[in-house]
């Protein structure tokens, strides 16, 4: 079968490299730096898999379960079946590639994590995306020397070649020369977030830089759920952007207060008696959100309260990382926390076979609209880009295609980097309308901003497409009149059935916005 | 208020000859750190220092370079830390490709050639040796500082000894004798312990700590003790 191109060596692009050499297919792996560089290497808390060694009769009908509400219901039900239902053998594989989850006497050790009711998510301390990718990035190793796996660094995404709408193959550019390198294959793209939309608002990577998805955008690539943006409850301003304090912090125990009338108000624990501080993090930002607009101040983690073994055995990085960018304990302290975008559930839109609108290109991994619905829940990240990756290696190895070398489309432009300060004005213009509370005004003014900042300048292709994707994150906001998990409309506060869909974004000559219905659940899934 | 100047070794192509240049810097953040300096300053430049970084927060290793001759991480360096001035030039013992850039490809290769990968399955039951020999970020400071490594020769540094000692908590039978015999080549052989490298480690890690659990197993031919 002919060489499968792999955009990004993260968790998702590894996870699909290892399939495909499995069944001895060859694959390019293609990323801007090397996989100890990928944003997969910040997963601290944990991944998710109804593994029930902890004695609470979890099973895979409760992560499924938990996974499509906390997602409010958005996301597609057979693929969340399939992700949940292969969890289980996900973990363990990772542990046959030796990687060491914190156990118990016998077996996998689970903690708490927020939207669920049971101890589900594997963990190795709070560092579990680091261990998990040194383990992986080992067992690509072998390939790479058997042949199977062509590793291309410092090589960077230029664009898609199609023809006669199909997707022919990819240009790429070494970073290093400056080489244009035309590439013929079935494409799968795994490059990860839109962090680089929001320089220094987001807890995630600059390598993610945003660029791969607006530009196929650009070229025809649907888009789902761009409105979706999650934001994370706990996190720190460090330089130069925003550090995450993992959710296994309040798994194990931490509490969220505010202070009102000279007392600590556990806001968190009163409203929401039952899963209290690991509510979904949508629920937890917004709460924070509101409590700190009422009654002015910080909300505060307050860790004081673990035992010293959990410090030691479970959290030992965590305390480390927050000692050295606050100068403070957190044994003996409470540190301020505020919310920080986190993760994107929108991106590039798949069908459950990771399949995308364009005829052989497919996506996997954080870039997809795949899973997560309205709002991810903690732990299944890390999951979705392994399953994710896999899934779209099985559904390439199933629907081989051949593409013949082909010259068309081929245009041997350089990348040119999007101007800082073009970055920066969109990002703003972005965060006026894409907070947590959002409304109907303030995404009209951010369009208008936007359509204004379009017309004040030339504007070189990247560029372009930085500005048509940011117009399609806020008409999608605005299309959606509802409230529904990450998404909250303060003039449409509520949720509404009509809008349990997919919201679609595509261009073609304009962006044009509209929803898809979710597809049913199938009996045999 | 921050205020100083940033020298730094330029060069736009391998080919090019390198040559200083100053810039004045300020910032109202007295906790600025280098990375978020040289992403301010590039700002304003014409032609931007060509740099590599990708997290931020000393997870990925990325922005290495000579700072004050000394290899770090720009994320990782405060610049409350100096007065006056600050001199940043790329890693020295890896090829230069353009301003701070290096090819730090010589890393990977080397593990290539120890073949650092469990050829069968391999349970590490939570080893904290494991854990802990899982956390390298392949940055290369532990190998700039190292008066025995030099690239192309045989000793393949710290760099791939930790990498190596995951390996060792649960080495099946099968790749005993191949990896033993790699292990002493590449590294027990080139291995002069200034341990330097654990001075300057970014991730922390307890490098000599392993080194002799690796060596025990590897050499020695002993298991790893008070493992969990």
């Amino acid at each position: 079968m002919q060489k499968v191109i792999i955009i990004g060596a993260g968790l998702a692009g590894l996870s699909a490299s290892v399939t495909l050499a499995e069944h001895g297919v060859p694959c390019a792996l293609i990323s801007l730096q090397n996989s100890e560089r990928a944003q997969s290497v910040l997963a601290e808390g944990g991944i998710n898999a109804a593994l029930n060694t902890m004695g609470e009769n979890d099973t895979v009908q409760n992560h499924y379960q938990d996974t499509v509400k906390g997602g409010v219901y958005l996301a597609d039900p057979n693929a969340v079946q399939n992700l949940t239902y292969h969890a289980p053998e996900i973990v363990r594989w990772l542990e046959q590639l030796g990687v060491p989850f914190n156990m118990t006497e016998s077996d996998i050790m689970l903690r708490n994590f927020g939207g669920q009711k049971k101890k589900r998510t594997a963990y190795a301390r709070s560092s579990t995306g680091k261990i998990i990718m040194t383990a992986l990035i080992d067992e690509v190793r072998k390939y790479e020397v058997s042949g199977l796996v062509q590793r291309f660094p410092h090589h960077r995404f230029i664009r898609l070649r199609i023809a006669d709408q199909v997707c022919q193959g990819v240009s790429i550019q070494d970073d290093y020369t400056g080489e244009i390198l035309d590439f013929s294959g079935t494409v799968l793209l795994c490059s990860g977030g839109m962090n680089g939309i929001f320089p220094g608002m987001t807890t995630g990577t600059t390598q993610n830089s945003g660029d791969v998805t607006a530009t196929v955008f650009r070229q025809g690539v649907k888009l789902g759920n761009l409105e979706m943006l999650q934001y994370h409850p706990t996190t720190i301003g460090i330089s130069g952007k925003r550090c995450l304090v993992t959710e296994a912090a309040r798994g194990e125990g931490g509490r969220l207060y505010i202070m009102r009338n000279g007392q600590k108000w556990h806001f968190m624990e009163e409203k929401y008696p039952e899963l209290k501080n690991l509510m979904p993090r949508d629920v937890v930002a917004r709460e924070m959100y509101f409590v700190r607009r009422e009654l002015g101040g910080e909300v505060f983690l307050d860790m004081t309260g673990l035992p010293e073994i959990t410090w030691q055995k479970k959290l030992s990085d965590l305390r480390q990382e927050i000692m050295h960018y606050l100068s403070s304990d957190p044994r003996t302290n409470p540190i301020p926390v505020r919310e920080g975008i986190h993760y994107f559930m929108g991106g590039i839109d798949t069908d459950e076979f990771h399949r995308t609108n364009l005829e052989n290109l497919y996506a996997a991994g954080e870039c997809t609209c795949q899973y997560h619905g309205a709002n991810r829940l903690g732990g299944n990240s890390m999951l979705g880009a392994l399953y994710g990756g896999r899934k779209a290696a099985e559904s390439i190895l199933q629907n081989p295609a051949e593409i013949r070398e082909s010259k068309t489309n081929s245009e041997q432009e350089k990348f040119i980097p999007a101007s800082p300060v073009l970055i920066q004005e969109i990002s703003q213009i972005l965060l006026s309308g894409l907070g947590i509370v959002r409304n109907q005004k303030t995404l009209e003014t951010a369009l208008e901003k936007l359509k204004q900042l379009s017309c004040q300048r030339t504007y070189h292709f990247y560029e372009q497409n930085r500005l048509l994707l940011a117009e399609a994150m806020l008409a999608s906001a605005l299309e959606r009149r509802e409230s529904r998990g990450a998404h909250y409309r303060e003039d449409y506060p509520e949720k509404n059935e009509d809008f349990r869909k997919t919201t679609i974004a595509e261009y073609a000559e304009q962006i044009r916005i509209s929803f898809r219905e979710i597809p049913e659940k199938r009996a045999d899934a | 208020m921050i205020k100083l100047n940033l020298e730094i070794l330029r060069r736009k192509s391998p080919e090019d000859t390198p040559h200083w240049e100053s810039y004045e810097f300020s910032s109202q953040d007295e906790n600025i750190n280098l990375a978020a300096a040289l992403t301010e300053l590039n700002r304003t430049l014409a032609e931007p220092v060509r740099w590599e970084c990708s997290c931020l927060q000393k997870k990925c290793g990325a922005c290495a370079m000579i700072i004050e001759n000394r290899p770090r991480l720009a994320c990782d360096t405060p610049l409350k830390e100096f007065r006056d001035k600050i001199r940043i030039e790329p890693l020295r013992k890896f090829p230069v490709i353009a301003d701070l850039i290096v090819d730090r490809s010589i890393l990977f290769e080397n593990l290539k050639t120890m073949q650092v990968w469990f050829a069968e399955e391999a349970k590490t039951n939570g080893s904290q040796t494991a854990y802990e020999a899982s956390r390298c970020l392949q940055c290369g400071c532990c190998l700039e500082i190292c008066p025995n490594f030099f690239a192309g020769g045989e000793f393949a540094g710290m760099a791939a000894m930790v990498p190596t000692t995951r390996l060792l908590t649960a080495l099946p039978d099968q790749q005993k004798k191949e990896l033993f015999r790699a292990y002493r080549k590449h590294i027990y052989e080139g291995c002069g312990k200034s341990l330097a490298c654990r001075e300057v480690c970014p991730a922390g890690i307890e490098i000599d700590q392993l080194l002799v659990r690796s060596n025990a197993v590897a050499v020695w031919k002993r298991k790893i003790k008070h493992d969990k």
